[in-house]
Order: C-alpha cells, then structure tokens, then sequence
C-alpha cells in the first residue's frame, strides 16, 4: 500500500527489491489491481469531495427514480443518491477490509512467530486453538462474533479479524518452522544474540514477503465478509451507507428499482477483484524461485 | 490405514473440546445479565434468582461449562428460546435441505472446474486459458449473496423462467424442487468451481511433465487417454482433498445463499436465530459446523490415503 512510496526510488533500491518491482509492473493484471485498489482507495479518502450528492440526503419527490443525467446511479426507497452511496460505502468496506486485517496480524504473527520458533508447549497450546478455530468456517465464525458483539462496524470488523486470525496464525508458524533451521539464525543463536531479537530481527523480516501476500488476500475476503454481515444487518448500521446494507434493502425493490441492487454489488465486485488481482500479482512477484 | 484414522480421531479430541470450549464462551460476550433478558418485565429478585438457579447460572463458569458440555455429549444442545424446540431436532430437520443445496452445488461446480482446469492446463499460456483463469478469478472475486440477487433479477424478474424464491420438498414434487433449487446451486457452486479449477489446474500442470506421461505419448497413445488416464488421475489427488476441505466454504455460502432465496435450511436457521437473538441455536448451529468440517477432514485424509499408494502404509 506504500506503492506510491516506492515507484520513484527504484533505481535507488537494492537488486532484490527492484527486480520484484520490476516483475509486479510487468505484471499486467497485478497492475491492473493496483490500480483498482487505489482507485478504490481515493474514492474512500475524497469521498465528500467527489461526491455529487450527500449520501444521507433524503428528498421524497425523488423515490426510486430510475439512472437520469443528474442521479447517475439513480434514487434509492427514500430518494438518496445511490451514487453519492457507493462512494461513501466504499469508506466502509475498505475501512473493514483493513482494520480487520491488522487485528489479524496484530494477533496473529506473534503467536505463530511463537509456536513456531519456540516449539514444544507453546506450539501445541497455539497449534491446537487454531485448528479448532480453523474447523469453523471463516464467515460463520465471523456471524456468530458478530451477533454476540451486537450488531455495529466495529464490532464486525472485530469479528472478522478474529475469525481471519488463524490463517495468519498458521502461515507464521509453517514459514518460522522453515526459516528456523536457515545458517543465518543458527548463527545468530551461536553467537547469543537474544530470541526476541532473533524472532523480530532475523526470523520475521525473512518471512514478511509471503504474509504480505496472504494479507491482501485476505482483505479481499475481509471486504466480502463485511459485505455479507452488513448484508444480514450485522454491520454498517443505517442510515450510514454501506455496500452490504445497501444491497440488503435493493433485494425488496428488484422489480421497481434493479439499479439499486447492481450498484452496491458491481463495487464490491470490482474492489474485491482489486485486491485478489494484486495479491497474485504480489506472489508471482515475490516469488524468488522464478527470475 | 486403520492406525491412520485412529491417529486422527485421537486429534480430532482436543480440537472438539476446545471448539466447545470457545463456543460456550461465546455466550459470554453478551452485554448484559441473560437472565434480566429472559424475565422480561419481571424484575422481581425472587424471580430472577430462581431462574438463575434453574438455568444454572449460580454457578462458576467451569461448573457451568462441565453441565452443558455434558448435555451435548448426551445430544442435548439446549432449547430453542424462539420456538420452544430442542436445538438439535431443528438442525437435523433443516440439515437435509442444506445438503441437497450443497450435493447439487457441489455437481455443478465439479461440471464446470474440472474440465475447465484440465482444458487451461492443457492449453496453458493460450487465450483459453487466459480466459479461464479471468473467470476464475471474476468467481472468486463475486460475493455470492449479490450474484443471487442478479441472477433472481434476470431469471424471475424479467425472464419470469424460474421462481425467485421458495422451496418445495423432492419428495412431494421433484421436478417443482429442482427449479427452486437450479438458481442458488448455481449460485454455491459458482465460487466452489473457480476454486477446484484453480486446483485442477495446478495439479495437472505439475503431471503433464512428468516422465509416465511423456512415455505414455511416446508409445504412441490416444490423446486424450493420455490426458485423461494417466494425467488426470494422478492429479486427481490433491484436487480429491480440496474438494473435500471445501466443506466449510458450502456450508458459509450456504448462509447467505439460502437467506437470498429464502430456502428454509442450515444457514436460514443460523441467520434467523442471530435476529431473533435465539443464542442457543447460534451456538449448537456453529458446534454443528464444527463437527461437520472436522469429519469432512478425516474423509480427506482417508481418500488421500487410498488414492495415493504411497502414503497407505
């Protein structure tokens, strides 16, 4: 997400990191994903400042009128703009999709960092909770949160990330497990240096690359998973716009209004395809075994 | 084998305990006294301890998790708060309707991924492929609650070819069922089949260049015999456990799927215990799933093990 950050200064950058920007650039549709996400992501930022209408301004002479030259998207049930809408949904789901996502490696990297490098007791406290987590499929877990938390944003975002964290939980383990036993931490264990320090300095910066991938992925299903529980009234409250609940009140008007179901889902669609593009993108790129 | 699936079970012990463990904390999420809930208007001390007592809540947490563990040990999932109904007999009299959705969504989503993985692998880095890895990746990327909506907008609303919602038991009228049900299988299997693509695919690239299939085309073989039996059915391996690992993913589509066109089974029964705040379900539906998914597990492990030789010892 620091792309912008990082494009100037790549003659500056050392061989490795250039040659993996170079492999993303010249992946076409991991640029193609980058692009939606920063699209997606400016709309989130600026949304009062490109927005046509107030989202939540309601005006009754204006009831489900169909896409015109004005309401590009056309009207909602009590006359909002459905456009105005999607801009300030995508505030929502992007805001989900990331927060949920920190909470997941926030939690979810130290233990596996844990499990996996200090093994024994520790690995199998860790190890088992995850898979008894993992046996509940992520967006039931994440309903079933959601309805205990109570139904708001930040409780379902909360739920997601919990129910996300066992992935990442899981990856940090296998790829400690794997760098663990590498000359270079056997050599900084011989000569004393500390194992927090070997955890954080040696261990993660080598296994960073694959938990960025699996970290974007999983916000394209963290964006889904807040989609679908504000969908069923678990998230995004109303009158707060959000792609989800949007499509949750279309669903009653499909034969009056169809443009209020398209919409909400086409963004959800296109923001969720970003991140999977770019995703794939950052693996192949990542990917040091092929040049 | 035998010892394989002993090893398993032993495992699938200590997951089970926890899932239950995590389950029953769940209820401890809740804001407020459940017991205050309960009485409703009545605030009455006498009331509200009596209840306490009866629900068993007077005691410690630990306490309180032995007896309810040990109910659904005894198949006792609790009472449904809404309807009055043991939780279990409402999981098992919807769990059928769940499992054809799931059964038809799963045949369509093989239909589709499987030769659509075999013809990418086969055809990699040409248009066809190409093509085949952008609809993957366009199926993966569809929440699947909104392809329902489109899907009922353009076959119920404007064709007016099949009903937008409803269902009818196969048992009392097959071919009025399989209407109801075509949409949202579609609508299931529609992710399921972008992911075993994927899968297919992988695994037949890493089988195509492997030295039986180069000896097999040497030979002078039929293509597709090739192709098809000496190829496909190593690569049959991997895909067999994912398809089986996809369990869960059916049964979370399933939620939002049946709640879309309003099909009255496992996952309409999750969503309208969350609204009607019926914790009870919520909780035995997610134990259930639990338990599902852990016995999906041990099938995967024990295909893997007759499809593949080498690890059956």
């Amino acid at each position: 997400m620091t792309m912008d950050a990082a494009l100037p200064a790549a003659e500056a950058l050392p061989p490795v990191e250039r040659r993996t920007l170079k492999k993303f650039v010249r992946n076409r549709a991991a640029v193609v994903g980058a692009t939606i996400v920063i699209v997606f992501l400016a709309m989130a930022i600026f949304a009062p400042l490109i927005s046509p209408f107030d989202p939540a301004q309601t005006n009754f002479r204006l009831v489900r009128k169909a896409p015109d030259a004005l309401h590009w998207f056309g009207t909602d049930e009590i006359g909002r703009d459905v456009l105005a809408r999607v801009i300030f949904g995508a505030r929502a789901s992007l805001l989900a999709g990331c927060i949920s996502v920190l909470v997941a490696l926030a939690v979810g990297v130290p233990l596996g960092l844990v499990a996996g490098y200090l093994g024994g007791w520790y690995d199998m406290v860790i190890s088992r909770c995850t898979d008894a987590l993992l046996s509940i499929p992520f967006l039931i877990l994440a309903i079933a949160l959601a309805a205990f938390l109570g139904p708001s944003l930040t409780n379902a975002m909360l739920a997601i990330g919990i129910a996300a964290t066992p992935f990442i939980i899981r990856l940090t383990r296998g790829q400690t497990l794997a760098v663990r036993t590498e000359d270079y931490v056997e050599g900084a264990r011989a000569v004393g240096v500390p194992r927090l320090r070997i955890a954080l300095r040696y261990i993660l910066p080598n296994i960073a690359a694959p938990i960025l991938v699996q970290a974007t992925l999983i916000v394209a299903q963290a964006i889904i998973a807040e989609a679908s529980l504000s969908f069923l009234g678990l998230g995004q409250q109303p009158p707060a716009p959000s792609w989800g609940s949007m499509l949750n009140t279309a669903k009653n008007y499909m034969e009056q209004a169809p443009w209020m179901a398209i919409w909400p889902g086409v963004a959800i669609f296109l923001a969720v395809l970003g991140f999977n593009l770019m995703g794939d993108g950052l693996r192949d790129a990542l990917d040091p075994r092929d040049v | 084998m035998l010892n394989l699936i002993t090893k398993r079970l032993a495992v699938m012990v200590p997951t089970l305990l926890l899932v239950a463990v995590f389950v029953f904390t769940l209820q401890h999420l809740l804001p407020g006294d459940p017991v205050l809930a309960l009485a409703g208007e009545d605030r009455d001390p006498a009331t509200l301890d009596a209840l306490r007592v009866q629900l068993g809540l007077d005691k410690p947490v630990p306490v309180q998790f032995v007896y309810w563990f040990g109910n659904i040990l005894h198949g006792d999932f609790g009472t449904s708060y809404k309807t009055g109904e043991p939780v279990l007999a409402l999981i098992l009299q919807k769990l059928p309707v769940t499992l054809e959705l799931a059964t038809l969504a799963l045949i369509i989503a093989l239909l589709i991924g499987l030769p659509a993985g075999i013809i990418s692998a086969y055809r990699k880095g040409t248009a066809v492929d190409y093509a085949a890895n952008v609809v993957a990746l366009s199926g993966l990327s569809i929440p699947n609650f909104w392809l329902g909506i489109i899907l009922i907008l353009i076959f119920a609303v404007k064709l007016k070819w099949l009903p937008a919602s409803g269902y009818v038991s196969p048992f009392e009228d097959l071919s009025r069922n399989l209407q109801t049900m075509i949409l949202p299988a579609f609508v299931l299997g529609n992710a399921l089949a972008a992911s075993i693509m994927r899968h297919t695919r992988s695994a037949m690239l890493s089988v195509l260049s492997q030295d039986y299939v180069r000896t097999a085309r040497a030979k002078g073989l039929y293509e597709p015999a090739v192709v098809l039996r000496h190829a496909f059915r190593n690569a049959l391996i991997p895909v067999v456990t994912v398809v089986s690992l996809l369990f869960g993913e059916l049964m979370a589509g399933a939620v939002l799927t049946e709640q879309i066109f309003t099909i009255p089974g496992f996952g309409k029964l999750i969503v309208d215990a969350v609204f009607n705040r019926d914790y009870a379900v919520v909780q035995g539906v997610v134990l259930c799933t639990a338990i599902g998914f852990m016995i999906m597990n041990l099938f995967a492990d024990i295909a893997y093990g007759a499809l593949n030789p080498r690890i059956r010892a």
